[in-house]
């Protein structure tokens, strides 16, 4: 059965499945419990700072940890945990926090396997809050999953709907790789659609969510809704576009960004990061490479300029990608 | 635990075969057999065995860039660890990770590690998954006094003391961190003390005495077996080579370093100690010594004839399930 669900409820939901259905798989992060496990108090857990685990520590008292505001220490664990037989779920409360653990995402989660000649594995998930849209300025509003998804031996998801939230996340944490897993900002309170039940969604896999025959929107995470929007505007003017959501980072679904290409001729890849060495750079250089003789325009890139997110709102709408900007260059294509 | 005349050889072994594995390389490299960056344990070896000598096969230990010792402690198979060093497809890790990355999980052995301090959280999450899955378990932390200025000691110590977790942090203090005095940038005199800000127990040896090594490690893991937390155990210990192979050795006295290798060697106590208490006779470590060159010495000539690795090698491993 289907129902409509919140994204940060999908996530919470993919999260109790994931538990009640192996006893090796943990959380742990700032806050997750938050307080939850407290007993004889007339108190409630905050459950992540924006409720995400909710109710979790209440389920799985022994397996809803929180941290101390430790990012290196808590990730640097959970890697070790990962690579002796548990299944851990760390939280990095936002992606920008990278900046105080990376090391052990960068030089231990992605590496430990090829090091020991692949003797060991990292089953751990790192659930992440990515994206801008919240006015929480230039410290808590990145889009950082380019750095992860250049890492080897790392995996990147980024789901566009609370349906694929709660699938993408059931299948990084049952992948025996580590995967982080972002979770856009404003899209977290998001509705849409979610099938109860256990159910995964491959990663590696990207999603067509419109069919088209005159260009290519290419999204992921919260600018898929954008691509969807310019796309409602691009029809009024008969233009008919195609949407594929990348969910997955890295991998990359290569074969249906070039079979949309193949398609349509026209590419405009949309990205919520910064323009240098990212997603959308990546997306142009496949088309080129690999797609150069299906191109009839130049591949347009809609990104954040090269600048830190600003904090005043109407900053920020200005930095962030829009459904007015993505039809702006598929008319620069024409 | 008190250890029998068996347990006593077996010990000697290791801190021999480490010894001399560690002479051998520099040896092979000075030949020009060898490459990439590497970081000798000579003179350190009391520590790693004498704390290995406390765990089990299940228990996992976290090293350092300097973790040849505690790869031959926890029983890594040195003939797999001589291939890996000449980059062999039959080396420990195919040839993939090299001195610094050496690591052979089956054995409980978490690697050496490239970045200061990073094993530390490593051995932490270990100590968590055995508290968790009930193993029964201990994981522990190798790492030198230079590491316990980083945040991932810290933070490490405060996560595991505030869990009760079943680790054993052990520093290797051996007064140098990389080419500076401890001393220089420590302004604590033990580092046994930094545990104190984690509410953590502590204790120092001197890590030159296999003994004292051997009962203090014991005690340590005895308390984490028992769930009553970690221990930061201080090992006062000496490197006898340079930092890292080729180490021009400029910025220390040759006479700190001559008198420690002269008076103190960790070989010559734990003979002394032996040979006095009438628990082995120097006959007996003869014979143990000229067996430990033997096995080096095939080790060496199994790792030159053993094939090179696949160059489909490059990208495998990366994920579980093949390549991205």
């Amino acid at each position: 059965m289907t129902r409509t669900l919140g994204f940060g409820q999908a996530v919470n939901e993919a999260l109790r499945i994931a538990m009640e259905t192996d006893p090796d798989v943990i959380l742990l992060g700032e806050d997750v419990a938050g307080g939850g496990a407290r007993t004889g108090e007339d108190v409630d857990e905050m459950g992540g700072v924006l409720g995400t685990t909710r109710g979790l520590v209440k389920a799985f008292p022994d397996r809803v940890l929180d941290t101390p505001i430790s990012e290196m220490g808590l990730l640097g664990t959970a890697v070790g945990a990962a690579a002796t037989g548990l299944r851990p779920v760390a939280e990095l409360m936002f992606i920008d926090f990278l900046g105080t653990c990376l090391d052990p995402l960068l030089n231990q989660a992605a590496k430990l396997r090829y090091m020991f000649g692949g003797k060991a594995r990292v089953p751990l998930t790192v659930r992440t809050v990515t994206g801008a849209g919240m006015q929480a300025a230039a410290q808590h509003s990145q889009s950082l999953y380019w750095i992860t998804a250049g890492i080897p031996g790392l995996k990147t998801v980024i789901p566009a709907t609370p349906h694929d939230a709660k699938g993408l996340l059931l299948a990084a944490i049952r992948d025996d790789d580590p995967v982080i897993f972002c979770e856009p900002k404003s899209l977290l309170f998001s509705t849409g659609e979610v099938p109860e039940g256990d159910y995964e969604v491959p990663i590696g896999k990207a999603r067509l969510a419109r069919e088209g025959t005159d260009v290519s929107l290419i999204g992921m995470g919260a600018t898929v809704r954008m691509c969807e929007q310019a796309a409602d505007q691009l029809a009024q003017e008969g233009i008919s576009a195609e949407v594929l959501d990348l969910r997955s980072l890295a991998p990359l679904d290569e074969e249906a960004i070039l079979a949309t290409l193949a398609k349509t001729g026209r590419l405009v890849v949309v990205d919520e990061a910064t323009p240098r060495c990212g997603i959308a750079s990546d997306v142009a250089a496949l088309c080129v490479d690999r797609g150069f003789d299906f191109l009839n325009a130049p591949v347009k890139r809609v990104t954040a300029p090269h600048a830190p997110v600003p904090f005043s709102k109407t900053l920020e709408e200005a930095y962030m990608p829009s459904a007015a900007k993505i039809v702006a260059a598929v008319r620069q294509q024409r | 635990m008190q250890l029998d005349r068996a347990a006593l050889l077996d010990a000697y072994r290791r801190m021999r075969t480490i010894r001399a594995f560690e002479l051998k390389l520099a040896e092979l490299v000075a030949a020009g057999k060898m490459g990439g960056f590497m970081h000798l344990y000579a003179g350190e070896e009391a520590v790693a065995v004498g704390v290995c000598q406390q765990l089990r096969e299940t228990d996992f230990v976290a090293s350092t860039h300097r973790g040849h010792g505690h790869c031959i402690a926890k029983g890594v198979d040195v003939g797999a660890m001589m291939a890996e060093l000449f980059g062999r497809a039959t080396g420990c890790c195919k040839g993939k990770g090299g001195s610094m990355h050496i690591a052979d999980v089956d054995k409980g052995m978490l690697g050496a590690n490239g970045i200061v301090g990073a094993g530390i959280p490593l051995a932490t999450g270990a100590a968590l998954s055995a508290k968790l899955k009930r193993t029964g378990g201990v994981a522990v932390a190798f790492f030198g006094d230079g590491a316990t200025n980083q945040g991932a000691f810290h933070e490490s110590l405060n996560m595991a003391s505030n869990w009760k977790l079943p680790a054993v942090y052990v520093v290797e203090n051996n007064g140098w961190g990389e080419f500076t005095p401890t001393e220089f940038v420590i302004p604590v005199k033990d580092i046994a003390v930094r545990a104190g800000s984690y509410a953590m127990a502590s204790a120092i040896a001197d890590g030159m005495d296999f003994f004292d090594v051997y009962e203090k490690a014991g005690e340590a893991i005895a308390r984490a077996r028992r769930g009553e937390g970690p221990t930061l155990l201080e090992c006062k210990t000496y490197r006898f080579m340079g930092h890292f192979v080729g180490d021009p050795l400029k910025y220390r006295a040759k006479e700190e370093a001559e008198r420690w290798i002269q008076t103190r060697d960790p070989l010559d106590a734990f003979e002394r100690r032996t040979t006095e208490a009438g628990l082995a006779s120097s006959a007996d470590l003869r014979e143990i010594d000229g067996q430990v060159d033997a096995v080096l010495a095939a080790a060496v000539r199994a790792a030159e004839a053993a094939p090179l690795p696949d160059l489909a090698e490059v990208t495998r491993d990366v994920y579980v399930g093949g390549a991205a």
